[in-house]
This record gives structure tokens, sequence and C-alpha cells, in this order.
């Protein structure tokens, strides 16, 4: 392993994780624990008065949230942080394994170049699977969540190796041959159920669900700059 | 002493690619555990970035 692109996909995946933390807090943290009180039913909103009492997830979804809020929130959040993190050097080191095979071929990549590989990494592991199933709230009833992740990690292979195609190798073929990939998953369907059991005003989970999205946009794009400014060969 | 060279450059081509693979391998692993493995310790630690990064959760 070349220990450039190591410590470069490390470092900036880290740093992007804190960056992507400090929005998480800024944008999410408190729509998550107003959801909270509404999966715990010590909010209700009018919308829910007359709702048939679903805690139980009669189709045998079990619903426990485990326990998140176990110990303090200085505790909570200090993992969020070291999670941000993890997922984000995760993400690192995919770019730049893309970037070293890349440079070997002879092309650069630039920080900016950086910027739109890192949009195509969130185009890919967060906009296409959100089409389908889209961000949720604590307290929202899904699909089986094994389901839910044989389409999530398929629809995020058709839409790199759609993209992949459809840029790395252009030709007619190719482009026509990306977009059927890219739209396979979404032809197919997310797994979703036929009710709708959210507990949580709709407002609330929209609003979750755009912040969620525009969280990620900034910290791939910022994801992409740094892996690429930090694994350069030449600096 | 050309051969040498040739062989020598194929050889660090597919170490380079080995370790490319590798690295990308990695990387995934770090991002299934951290954000789809379903054990619960590892779930309710990670639970709100979860939710924050739109995982499937639960």
């Amino acid at each position: 392993m070349n220990i450039k692109t190591l410590t470069g996909a490390l470092i900036g995946g880290c740093a992007t994780g804190i960056v992507a933390g400090a929005l998480h807090f800024g944008f999410l943290q408190d729509i998550i624990l107003q959801a909270e009180l509404y999966e715990s039913r010590d909010l209700i909103h009018f919308g829910q008065v007359e709702a048939h009492d679903h805690g139980d997830a009669a189709d045998g979804h079990s619903h426990s949230h485990g326990d998140a809020g176990e110990g303090s929130d200085f505790n909570r959040n200090l993992l969020t942080m070291l999670f941000a993190g993890l997922i984000y050097a995760g993400y690192g080191l995919i770019l730049a394994a893309i970037f070293q095979f890349v440079r070997a071929r002879g092309h650069d990549v630039t920080a900016m170049q950086g910027v739109l590989w890192g949009l195509a990494g969130f185009a890919v592991v967060q906009m296409a699977p959100s089409m389908g199933l889209a961000p949720n709230l604590p307290g929202t009833i899904a699909e089986d969540i094994n389901m839910r992740q044989y389409w999530w990690f398929g629809t995020m292979a058709a839409t790199a190796i759609g993209l992949g195609l459809m840029f790395l190798r252009p030709s007619v073929l190719t482009i026509a041959v990306g977009f059927v990939l890219i739209a396979l998953p979404h032809v197919i369907g997310a797994p979703v159920l036929d009710e709708f059991y959210g507990v949580a005003p709709p407002e609330l989970s929209a609003t979750f669900a755009t912040r969620v999205i525009g969280v990620a946009f900034f910290s791939w794009a910022l994801l992409g700059a740094l892996v690429a400014r930090l694994t350069d060969p030449n600096t | 002493m050309s051969q040498t060279i040739a062989t020598r450059s194929t050889a660090t081509a597919q170490s380079g690619l080995m370790g490319i693979v590798l690295t990308a391998f990695l990387g995934m692993g770090i991002v299934f555990l951290a954000g789809h493995a379903q054990s619960a310790t590892l779930h309710d630690a990670a639970h709100d970035i979860r939710h924050g990064t739109g995982f499937p959760c639960h």
C-alpha cells in the first residue's frame, strides 16, 4: 500500500468527518431528538390522534431503538463524532484508492477535480439510494432491514458502474448502458411498505431528509478536495 | 536487461494494483462496520450518525 494514499485518505477523511459531525449537530441532531419524543409518544402531533397503535410493529419489524441515549449526552455525541470520522475515513480510503489508480494511468487529480469525484461519490452513496429510501427519522417503521440493505448496496453498485461507464469510457453505447444501470434500481423499486406509519410530523421528516442530503453534499465535496490534495504525489 | 526492467515494472504495477484494491476494501470494510453492520452495540453507538447519513437503520 502507498503510504501517502493511506495517510492522505485517513487525515482527509477524519477532517471531513469532524466537519460533517459539526454540521450534523448544527442541522440534524435537534430533529433526531425531537423525533424521538414523538417515537416515545412524549409528543403527539394532531395527525396522530386517531392513528392506530402500531407500536408493536405487527408486521414483525421489531423497532426497539436500542439505547442510543444510554449514558450521558456527552458520550452519545462523542460516539456520533467518532463514527462520522470513521465513515468519512472509509469513504476517503475508497476515493484515495481510485485517485491512485487514475494517477497511475497518467491523469492528474487536482483538488478541484477531487470535488467532482467527491460529488460523484455523493451521487453514488447518498443521492441515488435516497431517491428510493429517503433518510428516515427515528420512529419511522419501514420494510425489513435486510431487504433495504440489499437494495441500497445494489443501487450503489449500479450507480457507480453506470457513472464510471459514462464518464470514464464515454461512447454512445456506454452512456446508454450507464443510463440503464443507473435507472434500473429505481425501475425495480425500493422495498417500501404499502402504508405509512410515520409518528413524527411530515414537515419534520421532510426537513430532516433535505438536510441529510445537504450535509452529505457539502461533506463529499470537501472530502474529494481534501483527499485529492493530501494524496497528490507532486506535493 | 530490458527483460528484467519489463518484469520489474510489471511486478511494480501488480503490487500497485494490489495496494489499490486493498485500500479500497479497507475503506469499504470501515464504512460497512460503522454504517451498516447490524450488531446491537455498533448500531447503538452509531445510531445518530446512521440516521444523519440516511443509512437504512433498524
